[in-house]
């Protein structure tokens, strides 16, 4: 099985430790990425603040770089990226003068047929079965609490995933794996995103309800699919504990990193080892 | 409508006219506490033709832009993208709002360097951004907060010192020279009675 793969800047820079779980993992499970040429930011957190037409166009671009070059799915494993191409995916499907605007503007046609995927849904197609004939040790003794954030489920007539009030799928890869997931609060309210530098308070104080919830239901681990929920609730941890006086001393691992363990590769290979909180 | 409202609904693609104010948006907001006017007390500023007092107020600089609001309105009010729009109008009309100083800069920041490299170079944003704030606040703790972050990063393999670059690093800087023609010229003026 092959996908196109748009990385987004993220997983080539301080979450490259994503990166290395999403290869090895799907490497183990039989997938092949093919890196989209020359890709270019997605606009991210800035450019819907600053300038509506850049939103669209930046994503856009890469979209018709995409189809140009035959990509029909591609797996954004960043839900920022995966919104935004998805958004603008389908203001190109949807709207002719905006299609020949942007088109003109990216210098390539856009179209907006290309599929965009984001981690779980490349290993809902993978499929459970393959997964499960492929571990090799089952997450016993993993209380997960999964955080969805966002982006992954909203809005949801962008990204037509999962429930956005009550999303259970990454529940139901964990559970097929062995692992035990908690029921909690706290699954789609927002982490802060992007406003780790910009605005630290809003993502010191949200985070610090996220994990405390977490913990509060019991759980041992949170798991994400998003680097910047990760930023914020891995690498984050020392500065909540510093603010609020608790540290909660929770493990955060992206999905791929639990399915990997579960497929019998190391936490090195995941690039667990380079995660802030560690046990 | 009075034009501003048009201009917004048109950036937005919603129409801000259906909302009737049950207060969804501001019920699940995340950040609703730290606003002094929330998402929909915005929203029906843009209404009733008071724009002027959401583009001061610090409240659209909190917005996390999580899309609680948007996707939770019964009426199907793209409210995220309203507060987008208005942060858009906000930058281009140069309103001052001491709060969204360093999330401008911040943002600002991010696409200069998007513009230059085509993706983004942590460690030069960085840079740019407390350089910038730094110029704006004379601030030294802002600048050394995170200083200590840096080389445990940097343990981790997690910071690199040169940052990607496209290939085609021309074509990104004419599709931003595009962009930020295209956008509507003469914005609408605030109406008089809202000028502070």
């Amino acid at each position: 099985m092959e996908f196109g793969y748009y990385p987004g800047c993220a997983l080539h820079g301080s979450s490259n430790d994503y990166e290395k779980s999403v290869r090895a993992c799907l490497a183990a499970l039989g997938a092949r990425l093919r890196e989209l040429d020359d890709w270019i930011c997605c606009g991210a957190t800035a450019a819907h603040v600053i300038n509506q037409t850049l939103a669209v166009a930046l994503p856009a671009r890469n979209l018709g770089v995409a189809e140009r070059d035959g990509l029909a799915s591609v797996l954004a494993p960043c839900p920022m990226c995966s919104m935004e191409l998805l958004k603008a995916g389908r203001m190109m499907a949807d709207d002719a003068t905006l299609r020949q605007t942007i088109s003109d503007i990216v210098e390539i046609p856009v179209e907006g047929k290309t599929e965009v995927l984001n981690l779980i849904q490349v290993l809902q197609r993978i499929g459970l079965d393959t997964i499960k004939e492929a571990v090799t040790k089952p997450l016993e003794g993993v209380s997960a609490a999964c955080y969805y954030g966002c982006l992954l489920t909203r809005p949801p007539a962008t990204v037509r995933f999962d429930d956005c009030e009550h999303p259970s799928s990454m529940e139901t890869i964990l559970e097929a794996l062995g692992a035990k997931t908690v029921a909690w609060n706290y699954k789609t309210e927002c982490c802060g995103a992007g406003m780790t530098m910009a605005g630290e308070e809003t993502v010191l104080d949200l985070s610090n309800k996220i994990l405390a919830n977490a913990a509060a239901h019991g759980a041992n681990c949170l798991v994400v699919a998003c680097p910047m929920c990760h930023v914020n609730l891995d690498m984050k941890q020392a500065d909540i504990a510093r603010r609020y006086g608790h540290a909660h001393n929770m493990v955060v691992y992206y999905l791929s990193d639990l399915v990997g363990l579960a497929l019998g590769l190391s936490k090195r290979d995941l690039a667990i080892d380079k995660h802030f909180v560690v046990k | 409508m009075e034009p501003l409202a048009t201009q917004i609904d048109a950036l937005a693609h919603t129409h801000v006219r259906e909302c009737y104010q049950c207060g969804k948006c501001t019920a699940g907001c995340p950040v609703a506490e730290r606003m002094a006017n929330p998402p929909n007390q915005i929203i029906r500023w843009v209404q009733i033709g008071q724009v002027g007092r959401a583009l001061r107020g610090d409240s659209i600089w909190e917005c996390v832009s999580c899309q609680t609001c948007s996707t939770r309105c019964p009426k199907s009010v793209n409210c995220a993208g309203v507060i987008d729009a208005l942060r858009q109008l906000a930058v281009e009309r140069a309103a001052d709002a001491p709060a969204r100083r360093r999330v401008v800069l911040f943002q600002k920041a991010f696409l200069h360097n998007i513009r230059r490299n085509g993706r983004l170079s942590e460690l030069d944003l960085v840079r740019q951004f407390k350089t910038a704030v730094f110029f704006k606040d004379l601030s030294i703790p802002f600048l050394l907060k995170d200083a200590l972050l840096g080389p445990r990063m940097f343990q981790r393999g997690k910071l690199h010192l040169t940052g990607q670059k496209v290939r085609d690093r021309e074509l990104v800087d004419r599709i931003f020279a595009r962009c930020l023609q295209s956008t509507p010229q003469a914005p609408a003026e605030l109406s008089p009675e809202e000028h502070p």
